[in-house]
């Protein structure tokens, strides 16, 4: 299985190392290079500096045939416009995008993104503690419910040949 | 018309001051409080210091009742964020972007950008024409990226020359109508026989498949004489 991630952060390099311990060819990208200092000396993946939003960076880093892209950064917009990149230019089934205002998450989940909300996740986590009912809806991922609305009302990738 | 600006740097800011003049109703959307009371100062009240990527902000902002959103922020991102919030939630009939990376284009037309405005590909445009390629010359967008208006120069060798408009197979949806020749421009009519040195000014549907059959007719099989080359 093939992992791309945008974004070493702590969310970020803590999935790199899982992913990429259990076998699978993982590459993370960060404009950084100190961010780097996150993984592990012997991480057995690619760790490569670059700007995660830019079509040609992900060309080159592999978007095209991976399995799952993870958007990760610290930029709830730059995860959106990276996650849709991956999904629309690069047609990568499986896109997450970590989206971290609840109301930009709902959103991007109706426009047929994939999110994760920290936010939500850890309100409904710590309104548990406290006896609270949880939330359903805030659990993991949500997946992606309304579709891209497409000029050509259709869902393949764009085409895009360079 | 009521206009959502997003964005206050210089293009957002002589947008709204332009806007203003021709009588029309905004508000700008500048999420740096300092920018934002700087903009007031020249302008008037009509400044929300709020990020107008957070879909609430929009709907302060009066997204609902605008014609047009035009998100003109340097942040591709952020662009494509306010527009598909503008678009899909506001239902904002015209939504505009500002584009810096002309790759982003095609991913911003896709995803329901109504306009798309490209500094870098104008600029890039502005630079091209004054290099002598023999490739058709692109000049502007027309119907939102649908046609392009091109140059297309007439050089020794070219199928065209000594030839008539209507000898040309001309490629569906494309047109030829002006003629630059020397220091005259004239319309292109139907007796009119193309010589070397001419520039023609066509609109052809975008793509690679209309634009590579009307530049074979018009410039000749440039990339062939390349393949020729490389075979030997």
């Amino acid at each position: 299985m093939r992992a791309v991630i945008i974004g070493c952060g702590r969310v970020g390099a803590g999935v790199a190392e899982r992913l990429a311990r259990e076998g699978h060819d993982v590459t993370i990208v960060d404009i950084s290079t100190e961010a780097f200092n996150r993984l592990e000396p012997d991480f057995p993946g690619q760790a490569i500096r670059a700007d995660g939003t830019d079509e040609d960076v992900l060309r080159r880093v592999g978007t095209e045939g991976a399995d799952y892209f993870f958007a990760l950064t610290e930029g709830d917009n730059r995860n959106a416009f990276a996650a849709e990149l991956a999904a629309e230019t690069f047609g990568v089934k499986n896109v997450v995008a970590k989206i971290n205002d609840p109301v930009r998450a709902e959103a991007f989940t109706m426009l047929g993104l994939s999110t994760i909300c920290r936010t939500r996740l850890m309100v409904d986590a710590l309104a548990r503690c406290a006896g609270l009912p949880g939330d359903p809806g805030a659990m993991g991922v949500r997946e992606a419910e309304g579709h891209h609305d497409h000029h050509d009302g259709g869902s393949p990738a764009l085409q895009v040949e360079r | 018309m009521y206009i959502v600006v997003v964005g206050g740097g210089k293009v957002g800011y002589y947008l709204a001051k332009e806007l203003l003049d021709a009588g029309h109703e905004l508000v700008i959307l500048e999420k740096n409080g300092a920018r934002a009371r700087q903009i007031a100062d020249e302008l008037g009240s009509i400044v929300l210091n709020r990020d107008g990527c957070e879909g609430k902000h929009l709907a302060e902002a009066g997204a609902n009742r605008a014609s047009i959103v035009a998100a003109v922020t340097g942040d591709d991102e952020d662009n494509l964020v306010v527009c598909q919030m503008a678009k899909h939630h506001f239902d904002v009939p015209r939504t505009i972007a500002r584009v810096n990376n002309p790759q982003n284009e095609e991913l911003f037309r896709h995803l329901g950008v109504d306009e798309i405005i490209s500094p870098t590909r104008m600029v890039l445009s502005s630079i091209e024409q004054d290099i002598p390629v023999h490739e058709l010359l692109h000049i502007a967008q027309l119907k939102s990226g649908e046609f392009d208006l091109v140059e297309a120069q007439i050089s020794d060798g070219s199928p065209a020359v000594g030839r008539k408009p209507t000898d040309i197979a001309l490629p569906e949806g494309s047109s030829l109508f002006l003629l630059l020749r020397g220091n005259n421009v004239q319309p292109i009519r139907a007796d009119t026989v193309f010589q070397v040195g001419d520039k023609v000014l066509a609109v052809s549907r975008a793509g690679e498949e209309g634009q590579r059959s009307l530049r074979r007719e018009l410039i000749g099989e440039t990339e062939q004489i390349g393949d020729a080359a490389l075979t030997r």
